[in-house]
């Protein structure tokens, strides 16, 4: 494994060995908080390296434990897993600076826990991992790191009003989880193999329907995991209720990592030449029921999950046209809405402090109490609706260009974003005129003293400010950057339709998409009898993933948890 | 190679899923656990299943090739009930809490859609839809709750 390769692994070590130190130390806040902060930072070193690497030489795998693929499991850094690895672990610092911060004008900076920084190092690891992972079963394992890791965080201090929501998430996410183990099953009967870049050769073999079947079930899994509609109810209900970092986090992302998981999948395993009607559909669907939802609320923060339940039908739309151009607005897409919806959960969390209340109705004048928020409201927001010159216009430019290129239905689809983003304008807008102009609004005294949701005071530290300003700086340079930065997506776009430059970099040149070996319907992988030489660990957990022989010599297997 | 399915085996997991999915509609927060376990106890049935028809241990110099068992699915099923028993104590627990914390087991409404509901009601129905309407918000969830409580 050459260094470059070792690499690979780090983000996904780094922070779970974060956990597991800041675990150790838990009785020290300030121990505790370096080290998150020092992870997350060295991940993000990693990721930018990864990414400049990949995009320069092709993707880089690490084969871990030195098993080839497809029999081991591989992590692949290619240019749209860099890509969002860096953007993802950017966010997730911003993020664990504002929580510090707000946990110490909260409890004091003496009090330390148990459970906040380690989780929140976890569920960094399970996010890495789904980026990087070249493997279904992987894939799944790093989903389970990441929603329990969302469970615990979600249901932490909860109380009797916020106990439903966070019930609603883990029961709904439990069962995704199941799903996605039922789709593992049979895709694994079905080819024998649960390596991706093998698997997009095998599945060529397979008769229309089955295809169909096993594509159809993996849209649902993750369409749960994105919020698309109609599988988005759980979102704007479990969301809101979280504490601001929380939310910020989850909504930057973790739904992403399913829009992740969907694209890897259906351009790789399941490739199209026309587009998906399907998704499609899905798409135009999800925009219009998001951003109508949203237009409809009082409570800023479920008005903002609407809204990104909205803008996960921008994401699907440029996946479903199923082109180069399409993948890459996506790329695009997720790394400005990453940003800038985390952005807006943030900065609601600093003016529900101030406000003391979620109702917007009963907010006003903030823009003369709080010149600084209505700037760091502004932004986002403006990004968020896609006005030029900002990241958001940047993105859905590419969307448009890449739905006006792909004949009637495409153009059909451009033209529901167009309404949506102007729906999406007239709701950050409604919350501007409620919010920040108007008369000032005196802040209401807190209900509940004991919740981390409504604190009512105007008591919030610099670094959450810093936190959410940070974001806010993000996006800014994104949009300074977009040249390049399309650079990057449209070239990760023309990757992941291409598919030869995963499988070649997973499975050696030439292996990847040439026609399928022998496939049996029971999932006997192969009978590749006659070289079968087996020495393996029986019933090791570890096992290596990917059917067929296993090499001779026994070594120490990455073991998933 | 083998294409036939066990038959035995596929009903089995359909009883499996039907029943856990059954469990999962119903209001009792220890049904819908029961759901959960079932439903995971089938889904790890099938990633079983989907190694074909059971052979002999895959052990070196022991057994021919062709006589021994897929191990792959195995060590899958093995993480995979790991990770189902887990989230099984968590959903527990967090069941307990919510005992604690509300004083019953039941998964409790939605507050958007007991208003939606309250609003296609006839007039006369109204009267608690309406204290809801001025007050957004997932707030008053409890409230709402011991509202209709009291309805009853």
């Amino acid at each position: 494994m050459t260094p470059l390769q070792a690499f690979v692994t780090l983000p996904v070590l780094l922070p779970m060995l974060g956990a597991a130190t800041s675990v150790v130390v838990s009785r020290r806040a300030s121990a505790q908080r370096v080290i998150g902060v020092v992870t997350l930072a060295l991940v993000c070193v990693v990721a930018g390296v990864l990414l400049v690497s990949a995009d320069a030489n092709g993707p880089i795998v690490a084969e871990l434990g030195g098993w080839p693929a497809p029999m081991g499991i591989v992590l692949v850094a290619d240019r749209m897993s860099a890509l969002l690895l860096l953007i993802s672990t950017l966010v997730t610092l911003a993020v664990l600076v504002y929580a510090i911060d707000q946990r110490i004008s909260d409890y004091g900076r003496e009090t330390a826990s148990t459970t906040f920084h380690p989780i929140f190092l976890l569920l960094s690891t399970g996010v890495s991992l789904a980026y990087l992972t070249g493997d279904l079963f992987t894939l799944f394992v790093a989903f389970e790191i990441m929603l329990a890791s969302s469970y615990v965080l979600i249901t932490r201090r909860t109380s009797a009003s916020r106990i439903r929501s966070g019930m609603t998430y883990v029961i709904v996410s439990l069962t995704s989880s199941l799903l996605f183990l039922t789709a593992v099953g049979l895709v694994y009967a079905a080819t024998g193999t649960v390596n991706l870049a093998d698997l997009a050769g095998r599945m060529g073999a397979l008769p229309e329907g089955l295809r169909a079947v096993l594509a159809l079930v993996l849209i649902v899994v993750f369409g749960i995991k994105a919020a698309i509609v109609p599988l988005h109810f759980w979102l704007p209900d479990s969301y809101p209720n979280a504490p601001a970092p929380v939310t910020a986090l989850f909504a930057g992302l973790l739904t992403k990592v399913g829009i992740y998981a969907l694209l890897r999948t259906q351009t790789l395993i399941f490739p199209q030449d026309s587009p998906s009607t399907l998704l499609l559909v899905i798409a135009a669907v999800t925009m219009v029921v998001g951003a109508l939802g949203a237009v409809a609320q009082d409570d800023l923060n479920r008005l903002l999950s609407f809204l990104l339940v909205s803008h996960i039908g921008f994401m699907v739309f440029g996946l479903a046209l199923h082109t180069p151009d399409g993948i890459a607005g996506t790329g695009l897409y997720v790394v400005h809405h990453i940003t800038v919806q985390a952005t807006l959960f943030l900065v609601s969390g600093l003016i529900t402090r101030r406000t003391g209340t979620v109702s917007i109705s009963q907010m006003g004048g903030l823009a003369q109490q709080a010149p600084h928020l209505a700037v760091l409201f502004a932004v986002p927001a403006i990004t968020l609706a896609g006005l030029p010159p900002t990241s958001g216009f940047v993105a859905k430019l590419a969307l448009l260009q890449a739905g006006a290129g792909a004949g009637v239905p495409g153009e059909l689809v451009a033209a529901v974003v167009v309404l949506a983003s102007l729906l999406t304008l007239y709701a950050v807008a409604r919350v501007w005129v409620r919010v920040f102009w108007g008369a000032p609004k005196e802040p209401l005294a807190d209900d509940d003293p004991n919740d981390e949701l409504v604190v009512g005071t105007a008591r919030s530290a610099r670094g959450m400010y810093v936190g959410a300003a940070s974001l806010v700086g993000v996006s800014v340079v994104i949009a300074l950057f977009a040249g390049p930065l399309s650079g990057v997506t449209a070239r990760a776009g023309q990757d992941l339709h291409d598919r030869r430059g995963y499988t070649d970099a997973v499975l050696g040149p030439g292996a990847g998409t040439g026609p399928a070996a022998t496939v049996s319907a029971t999932g006997r992988p192969g009978d590749l009898d006659g070289e079968l030489t087996v020495r393996t660990a029986g019933g090791d957990a570890g096992g290596p993933p990917g059917g067929g022989p296993v090499p001779a010599a026994a070594q120490p297997l990455e073991v998933g948890p | 190679m083998n294409t036939t399915i066990n038959l035995t085996m596929a009903i089995v997991l359909a009883v499996l899923y039907s029943v856990g999915f059954y469990l999962l509609m119903q209001r009792s927060l220890m049904r819908i656990l029961i759901g959960i376990v079932v439903l995971g106890h089938g889904a790890n049935l099938l990633l079983q299943v989907s190694g074909g028809p059971p052979g002999r241990a895959p052990i070196l110099d022991a057994v021919l090739p062709e006589q021994i068992t897929d191990p792959l699915p195995q060590a899958l099923a093995l993480t995979a009930i790991v990770i189902t028993f887990a989230l099984t104590t968590l959903l527990l627990a967090l069941g307990y809490r919510s005992w604690v914390l509300v004083g019953h087991d039941e998964v409790q409404d939605d507050v958007e859609d007991r208003r939606i509901a309250d609003r296609l009601k006839p007039k006369g129905a109204m009267e608690e839809g309406t204290a809801d309407e001025t007050e957004a918000g997932p707030e008053d969830t409890a409230d709402s709750h011991e509202l209709e409580e009291g309805r009853r």
